[in-house]
């Protein structure tokens, strides 16, 4: 069989599955349709909050970010699992007893204002919107990788898929498939792993393998890097940084962000008992801490296996290692993974110095630069795509053909899980907060329901659009979506529970504080609404005010919101008795009931 | 009426003290031992590298699930304790 039969294969069977759980449960109700009945248990939960977490990026895009940043790379993997302890006990359980179907709605009742509750909405709507974009486009990469079509037929299939049982399942559907999607993902994810972890340490656990002996030079594996990376004029892979400020900010961020998601915020809404959102929580972070503690392993045995691939001399015990980069490996006799990802254009080589080999290493470096004159180094001739290194693993490592076609599965799950739980925070907000509580109160439950499905239809039709014509700054986006939670909606929600006294001034004037100095810090060196050239100064560390990068301000943009709200809420009316008692109601879990409309 | 009310407030000042508790772990391992405080490690080796790194990389992820059941463990047991479950 071909290597594109087995993808066809594994891909068209995990299709299958997908649509096959969307018939079994389909939503009935409006109930049904926001948060899947308020049944689902605390583990399945769990499960699927970690598929609706764990998106196309943390499945292709981590490893390589992890490889490339070393240390300073830690800061994803703490903050992207540190927001659930943060979400575990100061947001899910209180907002599960509040027993609403969205964010917005706690925000607009809670602060008795229809303009919070707008505000949260339009933020909901860009944070989740922009974050879609790259679930489209990651699915469209990997549908033209894998199954051999253009990258157009790609985003129309994952659109198509996620229609069928998104709009048809609602969350209910969306749960569902979301447990067989996790499945599907952590099997792709960690197969290839543990064979690299076994080659290269004899250590079949990866994040065990991580702090092992490098089997081939008896020396630590980290060791073994930190020495090959900075032979080759890089930073040692474990050293630590100077700016630890930005590394603390950045952190915080990205913890706060986390907690503040949305998409995630609604999945604890699903569970019968606010015990249970407690539980669902520490379930959500097992199934995700499973990948994440393997996709550090992964990018630095990646990373090794690249480095001793163009230099192979380096690979065992060395003494001379001058020698042993000099001795680089032909460009004739590249091995076939090189090949396959030459064609796709994510690895390239440019023969500099014409001497029929490859040279790999840091040309930026000014003080490497007379060791690689002295070597006859003319420029790094390798540039590879980081993304490619979870891809890549299965060829890297020679396994067989039938992994490669899981990592294919694997990829698009975690790509329409993602956009799927989106799509539903989307649209809930759309049908429930603006055309029920804002427009047309009046409508039915029936109404209602055409409209919330209406709405995840055009807003799966606009998400394709924008996967089809991603615009300029989709990169730069994330920082948008993680900017907002964290500076906008993760305030709100725990001033909201945790301050009787805050009123609907006060938190407005926070939300409104933390968001537009947030985005002024962002756009300042990104570009006024990340217009390419419209920048105020030159995004790099000199200019940023304390090395605080644009991706780091969320957590500032926080705690602004906190003062702001504290300053206007103690000049203006307090909050009226009824608001005190359902403050009061939401942190005591006695009478909680299940989530309902009224 | 006031028991209830006298309660109550114990109970959310012992869940208070509970998140309080939790978020010094929390910090500790994250923002202390593996970003601020790390030069402090850093003469701990672990598999080729020190002690701060691997609570980036693994350690604290490993704390936090500890943290988050810890908390939902010893909440139950308040909700019990003070008649507030379900």
């Amino acid at each position: 069989m071909s290597q594109f039969a087995i993808n066809l294969l594994f891909v068209g069977a995990s299709f299958a599955l997908y649509i096959g759980i969307a018939i079994w449960a389909r939503a009935g109700s409006t109930k049904d349709f926001y948060v899947a009945g308020g049944g689902v248990h605390p583990v399945t939960n769990g499960m699927a909050t970690a598929a609706d977490w764990m998106s196309a990026a943390s499945f292709i895009s981590m490893a390589g970010l992890l490889a490339s940043g070393g240390y300073f790379a830690s800061s994803f993997l703490m903050g992207w699992t540190g927001g659930y302890v943060l979400l575990a006990m100061l947001l899910a359980p209180y907002l599960r007893k509040f027993g609403k179907f969205t964010v917005p709605d706690f925000i607009g009742d809670r602060f008795y204002s229809g303009a919070a509750r707008n505000i949260a909405v339009v933020c909901l709507i860009v944070a989740s919107v922009t974050y879609v974009i790259g679930q489209m486009s990651g699915a469209g990469v990997a549908f033209s990788r894998f199954l051999e079509i253009s990258n157009t037929a790609g985003i129309w299939i994952a659109a198509l898929i996620v229609f069928l049982y998104a709009v048809f399942g609602g969350m209910k559907g969306i749960t569902y498939t979301q447990v067989a999607q996790y499945v599907v993902l952590i099997i792709a994810y960690t197969i290839p792993a543990i064979f690299i972890a076994m080659q290269l340490t004899g250590n079949p656990i990866p994040m065990f393998g991580l702090f092992s002996t490098h089997e081939a030079s008896g020396v630590p594996l980290l060791e073994k890097l930190n020495t090959v990376v900075s032979e080759l004029g890089f930073r040692e892979y474990t050293a630590d940084i100077d700016n630890k400020l930005n590394m603390f900010l950045f952190t915080l961020s990205l913890m706060f962000g986390t907690a503040g998601l949305p998409h995630v915020i609604i999945r604890f809404f699903t569970v019968p008992k606010v015990a249970d959102a407690r539980w669902s929580a520490g379930w959500a972070l097992v199934f995700i801490a499973l990948l994440y503690l393997t996709a550090p392993a992964v990018g630095s045995m990646a990373r090794l296996n690249l480095i001793t691939t163009v230099y192979p001399e380096a690979a065992g015990q060395v003494e001379d290692y001058d020698a042993a980069m000099r001795d680089a490996i032909e460009y004739e006799e590249r091995p076939d993974w090189v090949k396959t990802w030459e064609e796709t254009g994510l690895i390239t080589f440019e023969d500099k110095n014409n001497d029929g080999r490859i040279q790999f290493y840091n040309d930026k470096s000014e003080e490497f630069a007379s060791i690689a004159e002295a070597r006859g180094w003319n420029g790094s001739e390798l540039s590879v795509n980081n993304d490619i290194l979870v891809l890549a693993n299965p060829e890297i490592a020679n396994l067989p053909p039938w992994v490669i076609g899981l990592i294919a599965a694997g990829g698009i799950a975690a790509a329409l899980s993602t956009a799927a739980g989106l799509l539903l925070a989307i649209s809930s907000a759309v049908s429930h907060d603006l055309i029920k509580k804002t427009f047309k109160p009046d409508i039915t439950e029936k109404g209602e329901m055409l409209a919330a499905r209406i709405s995840m239809a055009a807003a799966i039709l606009v998400a394709t659009y924008l996967g089809l014509n991603p615009p300029g700054f989709a990169a730069q986006t994330v920082a948008l979506a993680f900017g907002i939670a964290a500076a906008s909606i993760f305030p709100a929600l725990m001033m909201g529970i945790f301050s009787v006294t805050m009123n609907n001034k006060g938190a407005v004037a926070g939300m409104l504080a933390g968001l537009l100095t947030t985005l002024v810090y962002i756009f300042t060196y990104k570009g006024w609404l990340f217009i390419p050239g419209t920048n105020t100064l030159p995004d790099n560390v000199d200019n940023w005010i304390l090395g605080v990068s644009p991706l780091s301000f969320g957590a500032i943009g926080a705690v602004i919101n906190f003062a702001v709200a504290f300053i206007v809420a103690k000049s203006t009316d307090a909050p009226p008795a009824e608001i005190r008692e359902m403050v009061e109601s939401v942190r005591y879990p006695k009478g909680a009931g299940a989530a309902q409309d009224h | 009426m006031a028991d209830d009310k006298s309660n109550a407030a114990a109970y959310w000042s012992a869940n208070l003290r509970l998140i309080f508790g939790s978020l010094i772990v929390w910090a500790l391992v994250s923002y202390g031992f593996a970003i601020l405080l790390r030069p402090l490690l850093a003469g701990i080796p672990v598999g080729g590298t020190d002690l701060g790194f691997w609570f980036a990389q693994q350690g604290s992820i490993l704390t936090f699930i500890a943290i988050i059941f810890h908390y939902a463990w010893r909440m139950n047991k308040l909700d019990e304790k003070y008649g507030l479950g379900e």
